[in-house]
């Protein structure tokens, strides 16, 4: 039998040493894993891991608005849909779209719109389908990140890709990017998304409870570890395109048909 | 699925005089950049709920009630009552209001209330207890848009804290399995008093509390929900455009200031 064990709330979330459950400091991202182009049928795909969560997403797009009442005249409509898998959780998830699930995917939508060059593509609709396939917290800020790959990768001109980062508070202290424990039993939560050039903060968010100086400081790191995350997003991007390049230049010349 | 929301159109003209006059320090209804339209609070209004409060914020009217019912914890909080809060932006509030299941806007602004009222632990949710892990009293904020005028979230927090100060909770006891109802009612009990403070920015100025002319032109929307300790409790952005860390900043330490102001409104029109 594949029984898992009981969610328990860890003893500590710090320990002695001011590290966190899974050995990180308290201003550590967790690993991230960033792989574009991974779906073959959508215009643009990526993939992110991000601690445990694992999260696809695809974008379909600029097409043909469906249904033809949704088209706007002036720019290109966009389309969000945050999904978590039933299996992505402790508990199975119903997978009829949840009131949280349609927040976040107004909440995701908005954060995108404003990169994206809408209005080269009038009576369109560029779709975003975020599924989530493994949940462990910071979970949308996981998906804007791959989302702005995503719709890269579909080649939508955009002025510059949306990175997102969550910072909490654990114990009292300010931490970086919590994973599902911490956001659970933490005393606050601030997911972030920064379009790093700009300088515009697409998304924010917040519950729990904050000073208004550790809403601060907090929101600092969390500006600071969206700009490390764009340049993880440009990496990824670039890593496609060198293996593309290195495919064509070793493959043999083609035979020429009589 | 969340798509680009179609705007009603509003005419060119129209929306330049109001960008224009932001940019000025100006507002179309004559107020400053940081002023609240005047705000009407009457609480009671409905007698059949436990409590209910309607606000008027300018031209905008929101109606909370709420209700109280015996019902079970959840199976992590066996010790603690249950909150449910739920908005509705009926049709006849606004010509772009339809009828049919709850918007993604509806569902926006009951999870923004309810974020306010439940992270800054306004209700004494252990004094809703029954018999622990077994029956609780559950406490439904219910919002009621009843006309749109813009900065219907602002409103709705006003009219759920107004209508939550107002609230009497029945004595329930357990007589075997049974919840009866030991006669006499308490005020539910509160231990904080969470306020939203809401900015729109248009063009390059940060206002507050957007009506819905402000709202057709803003780049973007921010919600502040301060404490009555004056810390932060809940925070949304909304809208197709961002904030620059500047002003969501200077927004925060504006919102603590406004907050107290009219927390001290809703918290004296609460005891009428």
């Amino acid at each position: 039998m594949n029984k898992l064990p009981e969610p328990k709330q860890p003893e500590k979330l710090i320990d002695e040493k001011g590290l966190r459950i899974d050995g990180r400091r308290l201003d550590q991202l967790r690993p991230i894993k960033l792989e574009v182009g991974v779906l073959d049928k959508a215009d643009g795909s990526a993939y992110i891991e991000q601690g445990k969560n694992k999260i696809l997403v695809a974008v379909y797009g600029p097409r043909e608005a469906h249904p033809k009442h949704i088209a706007m005249p002036e720019r290109a409509v966009i389309r969000a849909r945050y999904h978590m898998a039933p299996f992505s959780v402790d508990e199975r998830k119903s997978p009829a779209p949840s009131r949280r699930e349609m927040e976040l995917s107004k909440v995701i939508r908005e954060s995108l719109e404003p990169v994206v060059l809408t209005d080269l593509y009038p009576r369109t609709t560029i779709d975003v389908f975020i599924e989530v396939l493994q949940s462990d917290g910071g979970s949308r800020c996981a998906a804007i990140t791959a989302a702005s790959l995503a719709l890269a990768d579909a080649g939508i001109p955009m002025k510059e890709m949306v990175a997102a980062c969550a910072v909490g508070k654990i114990e009292g202290k300010l931490a970086l990017d919590l994973s599902d424990a911490e956001d659970k039993y933490g005393d606050a939560d601030i997911p972030v998304a920064l379009v790093p050039n700009a300088g515009l903060v697409t998304l924010l968010q917040m519950d729990g409870h904050l000073t208004i100086a550790e809403f601060e400081q907090g929101f600092g790191m969390a500006l600071e570890a969206c700009k490390t995350l764009h340049a993880m997003q440009r990496e990824a991007l670039k890593k496609k395109y060198a293996t593309v390049k290195e495919e064509a230049e070793e493959a043999p010349p083609a035979e020429v048909v009589a | 699925m969340s798509a680009t929301p179609q705007l009603p159109p509003v005419a060119k003209l129209e929306q330049k005089t109001v960008v224009d006059l932001v940019s000025k320090g100006k507002r179309i209804d004559e107020r400053t950049p940081e002023s609240y339209r005047p705000i009407e609070i009457q609480v009671g209004v409905i007698e059949k709920a436990n409590g209910s409060a309607q606000v008027h914020l300018g031209k905008s009217k929101v109606l909370a009630g709420i209700k109280i019912e015996t019902g079970e914890p959840f199976p992590d909080t066996p010790d603690e009552g249950v909150l449910t809060v739920n908005a509705e932006l009926v049709p006849l509030a606004s010509p772009s209001f339809e009828a049919g299941p709850p918007s993604e806007a509806a569902i926006e602004l009951s999870r923004v209330t309810d974020r306010g009222i439940r992270e800054s632990k306004c209700i004494d949710m252990k004094s809703l207890v029954i018999q622990k892990g077994k029956k609780v009293q559950v406490v439904y904020v219910d919002i009621y848009v009843l006309d749109h005028d813009g900065n219907l979230i602002d409103a709705a927090n006003m009219a759920a804290l107004a209508a939550l100060a107002n609230a009497k909770v029945a004595k329930m006891e357990m007589k075997g399995d049974e919840v009866v109802v030991k006669g006499g009612h308490h005020q539910l009990p509160l231990n904080n008093h969470p306020v939203s403070v809401t900015f729109a920015k248009i063009d390059k100025t940060v206002i507050v509390d957007p009506c819905l002319q402000e709202e057709q032109v803003m780049n973007a929307r921010l919600t502040i929900t301060i404490d009555k300790n004056g810390n932060i409790c809940a925070m949304q952005k909304g809208g197709l455009n961002g904030f620059t860390p500047d002003e969501i900043r200077k927004s925060a330490h504006f919102a603590v200031q406004k907050a107290a102001e009219n927390r001290a409104r809703i918290l004296a029109a609460g005891k009428g």
